[in-house]
């Protein structure tokens, strides 16, 4: 399976990159992508998928976007 | 059916030359609104008591647009408004500019009231924008203010 991974702002600085392709045949949720990962994300890190909000047990299709950034702070 | 435009832009903006545009171009022939909520948030130069000289703001393109209008769609199907204007800035902001203006049209105040209010509120803690803050001693930081987890 083929998981697009984007960072945004504290987080991306802390990845060092914006984006990145995740390979995996061991991934069905969000949470198993969290437990491949290289660094572990802050307790508060929110995560999307497609662009909607998530959690770590929603599932995963080949060509997804998750996204991982920290709480946000607009208006 | 209302008109509701939601726009996310790097270029300084005037809350009030945008409403103008807004109500001539969309508003023009509608005689039966009687009310209009504004809120704009401006930059402060002061934030937990350090000198802010400019301010840097991030987004999610695709996924902001996308969330404010899922926040005004569920607002306005409970107070319902003709019209709903959002202009939030991105890139670099100086104290004392518009952060971001949210308007509401109705033909009555509650309305508009309420859904200004709401929708506000919704983008605040969920709409995925972050600041960064550049103070006069120069240090450099991102805003981490606690949100409610806007998870559904």
């Amino acid at each position: 399976m083929t998981i697009t991974i984007k960072y945004f702002a504290s987080l991306r600085e802390a990845q060092g990159v914006a984006e990145r392709t995740f390979n995996s045949s061991e991934v069905t949720t969000v949470a198993d992508i969290i437990a491949q990962h290289e660094m572990a994300f802050p307790e508060n890190t929110l995560i999307s998928v497609n662009q909607v909000y998530a959690y770590p047990e929603t599932t995963l299709s080949s060509g997804d976007e998750v996204a991982f950034f920290p709480p946000v702070t607009g208006g | 059916m209302a008109t509701i435009l939601i726009r996310i832009d790097s270029t300084p903006i005037s809350a009030w030359q945008l409403l103008d545009q807004f109500e001539q171009e969309h508003l023009a022939d509608n005689k039966l609104i009687g009310a209009c909520s504004v809120f704009t948030g401006k930059m402060r130069s002061s934030n937990q008591d350090d000198e802010v000289v400019t301010m840097t703001l991030e987004h999610y393109p695709g996924m902001t647009e996308q969330q404010i209008r899922t926040q005004v769609d569920a607002v306005i199907s409970e107070h319902p408004v003709d019209a709903c204007l959002i202009h939030h800035r991105v890139g670099e902001v100086k104290p004392g500019e518009t952060l971001v203006l949210c308007a509401t049209w109705s033909a009555h105040r509650a309305q508009s009231f309420r859904a200004c209010e709401e929708i506000f509120e919704g983008l605040k803690s969920t709409a995925p924008f972050w600041k960064k803050e550049t103070l006069k001693n120069g240090d450099i930081r991102w805003v981490e203010t606690n949100t409610k987890n806007p998870r559904p």
